[in-house]
């Protein structure tokens, strides 16, 4: 398998208009980036985020009134998965001082520091330890580590600037600052970052930097930093547990309103267990598989936004939900890797966006809700209508990756980038001579619950770190700022609990009555569906075969 | 604009999952395929592109006796295949302190003396589904070689794989990260850089550049992000900007 002839045909279009561009970049002339003024337009016509009857006020819960995305109301408009009165709390299945919950980048880093703080763990998760976005992220992590040339006042503006300066002020200085040293930590925990001989990070631009601060490892930075934590936290089985396929479905709280543990749903005996904590921290990444505006998706399995409503059915409100991320560059064909990722590090290293005709029609680093609108525009009927249709009846725009060779030396796709490499060889695609054909695609949840500086929710006892919190990232994130959250906010959301559970001491009778009051909230605004949430898991399974699933009752597990 | 053209049907193959036959669309994935037959996966899928190691697979086809693998997400059916997704495979760690350790081949081997049993028969590459010559690397763990082992076996998604086909019983998965790891953190210097960064931010450098900013309206930012300096594309590492007052 191979492009069919229908695009090898338009690839030699591309081919022709490659030389010319080359050379255009290595004289550092580039196509003409858009003002700040005349961003806006562009996203108005053609970010998804702004199509007219696509978001609804949520009618329930502590952010009532705030209009985001129908699949996201839909959950939390949703009753909760268990009955609280047949939920045991008086004696828990397991105790300890803090909970995590969720097992990717922010509950992983969460884990240790917390650990190392002096508290008991117990990681409570979906599917198995790092299983999760961070292990799937690619380009890099930032930090203005670059003394001399780069500092966090810069990384500060820049992050501001992408997320159209609305970002909360305290939440983008403490990821700024801490950036430097949560890179220092990986360091020394032995994560691959590629470096030159003397040590010295190597480091490139993504969209919206001023100045090269991404570090990265190949182009498996997330799996490289997932896979490295997780093994430390395997040196400390005394005081870190790791609790694989029981997702938490609620949270529970005492009689002071202070959080005190965590339902989870053992997803093979289909028991439910409770446990009390003294402290929990929401660690459950984002909601890509909602497949909001049926948009495929490079997330996780998992990331079905679970945290935010547990979370917020105990009273924490959201913010910046409103907005989603596309990624510029998901595969659009062939339709084995739909939705794949292709990280924004082929646009640093030079790769240009071309249309049916060969032809730029966007500057490649772009913040990422820009390049992503420019890109729908090009492709959209109702835009400039010049997209590349694909033999599975979508349309996309060619990445052209085989100028990284030419501008950087033949084989460095193959020994930059070799995920991807591996990945369209096994279509027989070699894309360090042919392009890729990319669409935006949903990517990452920009807000979420919301935090102070120390990771706290308004629930006493409660922290939500990474993915699932919002503000720092405004209403739209960069690049490499996604690793450099879940790392820098899961270290001080662990060393943060860990203190709270040293001064607090012992919590009180666990209880869910706020389970209790949000369903009846539900029931009062006239709320009349039988959802359930968290959903868990999306279902992919054939409509057809769903049909003929027609168990009501249960005995056992079989359903 | 043309009309994109309709998109295909396809053809339907028989695929045996765990010995039971299902009539699937040939051009799926394995993945996708057990969703066509109405599966809703718990385990043996993760992140559903080929980094995770959450799905690998073993499979026979009919026109050959060998043993293939494959990533489930990754891999399209072929007529015929008898299949199981392989969602754990248990395997043995010895646990370290990185701190206390100075990065050489002994500590390897110390952690993990049964390297040296390995027969060199390279079943664990043949049951790679990320390519990875894993007898290699295992050689070179004998021959105390980390920033080999590091190199060869950077693609490794921890599947557990290599494992269930060693007759040696090696874990190579965890023989593996441990030498990246140590690679990591010793085969190089540490970066002075950071460690430079670092104390300039706890000494309290850039707190007053940064409290400025932050006080800051929104227009007044849009004009301090506007006259960023911007470093160039192919800009060499030493390159400095013009204004250097908060660098």
């Amino acid at each position: 398998m191979s492009y069919p002839e229908s695009l090898k045909k338009l690839i030699e279009k591309v081919e022709s208009t490659r030389a010319a561009r080359v050379e255009r970049k290595r004289k550092d002339i580039e196509f003409p980036a858009l003002k700040l003024e005349e961003r806006e337009p562009i996203l108005k016509n053609f970010h998804p985020d702004f199509i007219e009857n696509t978001r609804r006020k949520i009618k329930v819960g502590p952010s009532k009134g705030y209009a985001i995305s129908n699949e996201m109301v839909d959950l939390l408009e949703a009753r909760s998965r268990v009955n609280p009165d047949l939920v045991n709390l008086t004696e828990p299945d397991y105790e300890t001082d803090v909970l995590v919950i969720g097992a990717g980048g922010a509950g992983t880093a969460a884990a240790i520091l917390a650990a190392e703080n002096g508290a008991k763990v117990l990681i409570a998760t979906k599917l198995r330890h790092g299983d999760a976005n961070t292990m799937m992220a690619e380009g890099g992590i930032q930090a203005a580590d670059k003394v001399g040339k780069d500092s966090p006042y810069y990384h500060y503006l820049d992050v501001l600037g992408g997320g159209h300066f609305l970002n909360d002020p305290e939440l983008v200085y403490t990821m700024v600052q801490n950036a430097p040293d949560a890179l220092r930590w990986l360091e020394g925990l032995g994560t691959s970052f590629s470096k030159f001989e003397d040590g010295k990070m190597k480091t490139m631009h993504g969209g919206g930097t001023c100045r090269k601060r991404m570090h990265y490892a190949a182009d498996i930075t997330g799996a490289e930093i997932m896979k490295t934590i997780r093994d430390e936290t395997r040196n400390h089985l005394d005081m870190i547990t790791v609790i694989e396929f029981c997702p938490a479905v609620e949270l529970a709280l005492d009689s002071e309103g202070r959080c005190a543990g965590a339902v989870l749903y053992n997803l093979e005996t289909a028991e439910y267990h409770f446990v009390k904590a003294k402290a929990v921290i929401i660690a459950t990444g984002g909601s890509g598989r909602l497949h909001i505006q049926k948009f495929m998706t490079t997330n996780h399995y998992g990331a079905t936004a679970d945290g935010i409503v547990m979370a917020y059915r105990t009273g924490v409100p959201i913010s910046f939900l409103h907005t989603v991320q596309y990624h510029p560059t998901g595969v659009v064909f062939p339709e084995q890797a739909e939705g794949i990722l292709i990280t924004e590090k082929f646009r640093g290293a030079g790769a240009n966006v071309l249309n049916i005709h060969g032809e730029q029609f966007v500057y490649e680093r772009e913040p990422r809700d820009v390049e992503a609108a420019c890109i729908i525009r090009e492709c959209s009927p109702e835009g400039r209508g010049n997209g590349v249709p694909t033999p599975t009846g979508k349309y996309g725009v060619w990445l052209d990756s085989p100028m990284i060779d030419l501008l950087r030396g033949e084989g460095t796709v193959r020994k930059e980038f070799p995920g991807k490499h591996i990945l369209f060889r096994r279509f027989g695609i070699d894309i360090s001579t042919e392009p890729m054909l990319i669409h935006p695609t949903l990517h990452y949840q920009n807000g979420g619950l919301d935090i102070n500086s120390k990771c706290e929710t308004i629930v006493p006892g409660l922290y939500a770190a990474g993915e699932v919190s919002g503000g720092v990232h405004g209403e739209n994130r960069l690049m490499g700022n996604s690793l450099l959250d879940v790392i820098v906010f899961g270290r001080i959301a662990g060393i943060h609990a860990a203190e709270y559970v040293r001064n607090h001491g012992e919590i009180g009778e666990p209880n869910l009555d706020h389970v209790r009051r949000y369903n009846e909230e539900v029931e009062a605004a006239g709320i009349k569906v039988e959802r359930i949430a968290p959903m868990l898991l999306p279902d992919y399974s054939n409509p057809e075969v769903r049909e003929k699933q027609l168990t009501k009752d249960y005995f056992g597990t079989l359903s | 604009m043309t009309k994109p053209p309709e998109k295909l049907v396809d053809e339907l193959v028989p695929i045996f999952f765990m010995g039971k036959k299902y009539e699937v669309p040939a051009s799926l994935t394995i993945q996708k395929a057990l969703e066509y037959a109405g599966y809703q996966h718990i385990r043996g899928c993760g992140c559903r592109g080929g980094v995770c190691g959450a799905c690998g697979t073993v499979y026979r086809t009919p026109d050959s006796y060998k043993l293939q693998v494959g990533l489930a997400c990754q891999t399209v059916v072929q007529p015929g295949m008898q299949l199981v997704i392989m969602h754990y495979y248990p395997g043995h760690r010895s646990i370290f302190d990185i701190d206390q350790m100075s990065g050489t081949g002994g500590e390897l081997a110390a952690l993990y003396p049964e390297i040296f049993k390995c027969i060199g028969c390279n079943s664990c590459s043949q049951g790679c589904p990320m390519d990875i010559d894993v007898m290699h690397y295992m050689a070179q763990a004998i021959r105390g070689d980390l920033a080999g082992v590091a190199e060869t076996s950077f693609d490794c998604i921890m599947c557990g794989l290599c494992a269930s086909r060693c007759p040696a019983e090696e874990v190579q998965f965890n023989v593996a990260i441990l030498a990246r790891r140590l690679n990591a953190r010793y085969g190089k210097p540490r970066a002075k850089h950071l460690e430079d960064r670092v104390k300039e931010i706890e000494n309290g450098k850039f707190e007053e550049p940064l409290r400025d900013l932050m006080s800051k309206s929104i227009d007044e930012l849009k004009e301090l992000y506007k006259s960023r300096e911007g470093e160039p594309q192919f800009a060499e590492e030493d390159w400095t900007p013009q204004d250097t007052r908060y660098v």
